[in-house]
């Protein structure tokens, strides 16, 4: 990029940081797409930074969006608009070619996450407090279902974790309290239809959907093992998948849990992190079961695989927190460990994988790593980030 | 902060009660003189960041129960001390004893039921 562009390009961030209204396009009659562009969460300031993979760099902030001290987000189908999920139950609809917030509404107490529907009508949000999913009309966020996850028989809501979309208008969460799995069928937006899996296991802590939709798998905290539910035969009913993987040994204390996002897989081996141990979980697709382990640096949190999947990038739990690791899967070595900084919390590869952007809190800072070499090729300055999400999440099942 | 003793009469038990809470906080002004400054600006920041990745930034809860100083304040501290050190088994609260000293927890629960300065 030229000097001019990249003068120009500063002089419109900072009229954007002034708050004046502005465009992300270097003027209003351009026409850009968002194909190249991302949001990362600032989580400690309620803000996030629009930004450009293509050129590495900042193009808006936005604020207004409450609490993000977790947070996370999807992409309608025209990549245009972010639903931004916070910690405090805002749900929020950011246009990202203006850099600014269209509506915003505060839907819960307390939520974790949510995720669009197949067809991009509906978003549906993931609930603490109180404990269950809403679901909303993507284009005027008004309250479309409420579905309470009511469990046993005192009526006691359970907390709702790892809520994903899935093919046939569906929506698939776990509940925390309750160990169940449900399936919602929204073919009739008003009036959901509900099949819920009891007796899962204990603690269902995060949920994640392959890339076809058509396997549902939650990770347990309150025990060895992932429960596995196969959406084209709910009549089969939900499947134990690597059982007892602890062997029977006491775990580590867990001061982060780690997330199921996304599909660490390549060809038919899938990579997951273990809760309490310092080893990466190897599952065979074919039969489900356990086809090895891989001995890491700390306790995973995000095990994500490059686009291609020949790498999975790994970052770990506190204290544990400043390192990266990348293990070549068909080898199933680690090939690279990397020092990013204190507390790295996600990872986000660009779309066909030759970056990954690295944020690392408590440095202020979002590295982009090239994937080949592993040298670090460019840093942008945000506040306390935490999230990475790139538009092509807009057309992956399950992101 | 000892409103949660009163008690009509005073008694032998209400003497031990109220000894003990004097004693507690006794014990955490000594230890906040015993922290260094730079160390409690560590321990701050780790209970919002990582206490926090459980139970918010903010302490306004999250997978885990809200820490706000207004809910912890009637809390007795030496069981909050023993929560953090030693977690609670069979939930998601784990033992903090490998990460933390006893002097460092007992500053964290005094701060938590002041309410949490700013970084």
């Amino acid at each position: 990029m030229n000097d001019k562009m990249t003068c120009l390009r500063r002089a419109l961030l900072a009229l954007l940081l002034a708050g004046m209204a502005g465009c992300v396009c270097a003027n209003k009659s351009a026409l850009r797409g968002t194909g190249d562009l991302g949001v990362i969460i600032e989580r400690a300031a309620g803000t996030m930074l629009v930004v450009e993979t293509a050129t590495q760099s900042t193009l808006a902030r936005v604020d207004g969006l409450g609490n993000l001290s977790h947070a996370s987000v999807v992409y309608s189908r025209d990549e245009r608009f972010a639903y931004v999920f916070g910690r405090d139950g805002g749900l929020s609809k950011v246009d990202i070619l203006r850099g600014a917030l269209v509506k915003r509404v505060e839907q819960s107490g307390n939520s974790i996450g949510g995720a669009i529907s197949q067809d991009g009508r509906l978003v549906a949000v993931g609930n603490y407090e109180p404990g269950g999913v809403k679901v909303f009309d993507a284009n005027s966020l008004e309250l479309v279902a409420d579905i309470p996850a009511e469990y046993g028989d005192s009526g006691k809501l359970s907390k709702v974790i790892g809520l994903v979309d899935a093919p046939g208008q569906r929506f698939v969460f776990s509940l925390w309290d309750a160990g169940e799995v449900w399936v919602a069928d929204m073919q009739n937006p008003g009036k959901p239809v509900i099949t819920k899996f009891t007796d899962i296991g204990s603690f269902p802590y995060d949920g994640l959907i392959t890339p076809d939709g058509r396997y549902y798998i939650a990770g347990l905290f309150g025990e060895d093992g992932l429960v596995l539910l196969d959406l084209w035969n709910l009549d089969a009913g939900v499947k134990r998948i690597m059982p007892g993987y602890g062997r029977g040994e006491e775990k580590l204390p867990v001061y982060k849990m780690p997330h199921l996002e996304g599909w660490a897989a390549a060809g038919d081996m899938m990579l997951l992190p273990a809760i309490g141990r310092h080893e990466v979980l190897i599952v065979d697709q074919r039969n489900w079961q356990e086809a090895g382990r891989i001995a890491v640096h700390g306790q995973p949190v995000f095990v994500m695989a490059r686009p291609d999947g020949r790498q999975v990038w790994v970052n770990f739990a506190f204290p544990d927190n400043d390192t990266v690791q990348v293990i070549d899967v068909p080898s199933q070595q680690i090939v690279k460990t990397i020092k990013p900084g204190k507390a790295v919390l996600h990872m986000e590869f660009t779309p066909r994988g030759e970056h990954v952007w690295v944020s690392v809190r408590d440095e202020d800072r979002v590295d982009v790593y090239d994937t080949a070499t592993f040298s670090r090729l460019a840093t942008l300055p945000a506040d306390k980030p935490s999230g990475i999400f790139f538009t092509s999440r807009a057309h992956k099942i399950g992101l | 902060m000892h409103k949660h003793w009163h008690r009509p009469k005073p008694s032998p038990g209400f003497l031990t009660v109220f000894l003990a809470g004097f004693m507690t906080v006794q014990a955490a002004a000594a230890e906040e003189q015993t922290i260094p400054a730079e160390r409690q600006q560590e321990l701050i920041h780790l209970l919002k960041q990582d206490c926090g990745s459980c139970h918010g930034l903010t302490l306004e809860g999250g997978l885990g129960p809200p820490l706000l100083a207004s809910l912890m304040a009637g809390k007795p501290q030496i069981w909050l001390r023993q929560v953090i050190l030693d977690g609670i088994p069979g939930t998601a609260m784990p033992p903090w004893r490998p990460i933390l000293s006893e002097n460092e927890v007992g500053w964290l629960v005094t701060a938590m039921q002041k309410g949490v300065p700013d970084e």
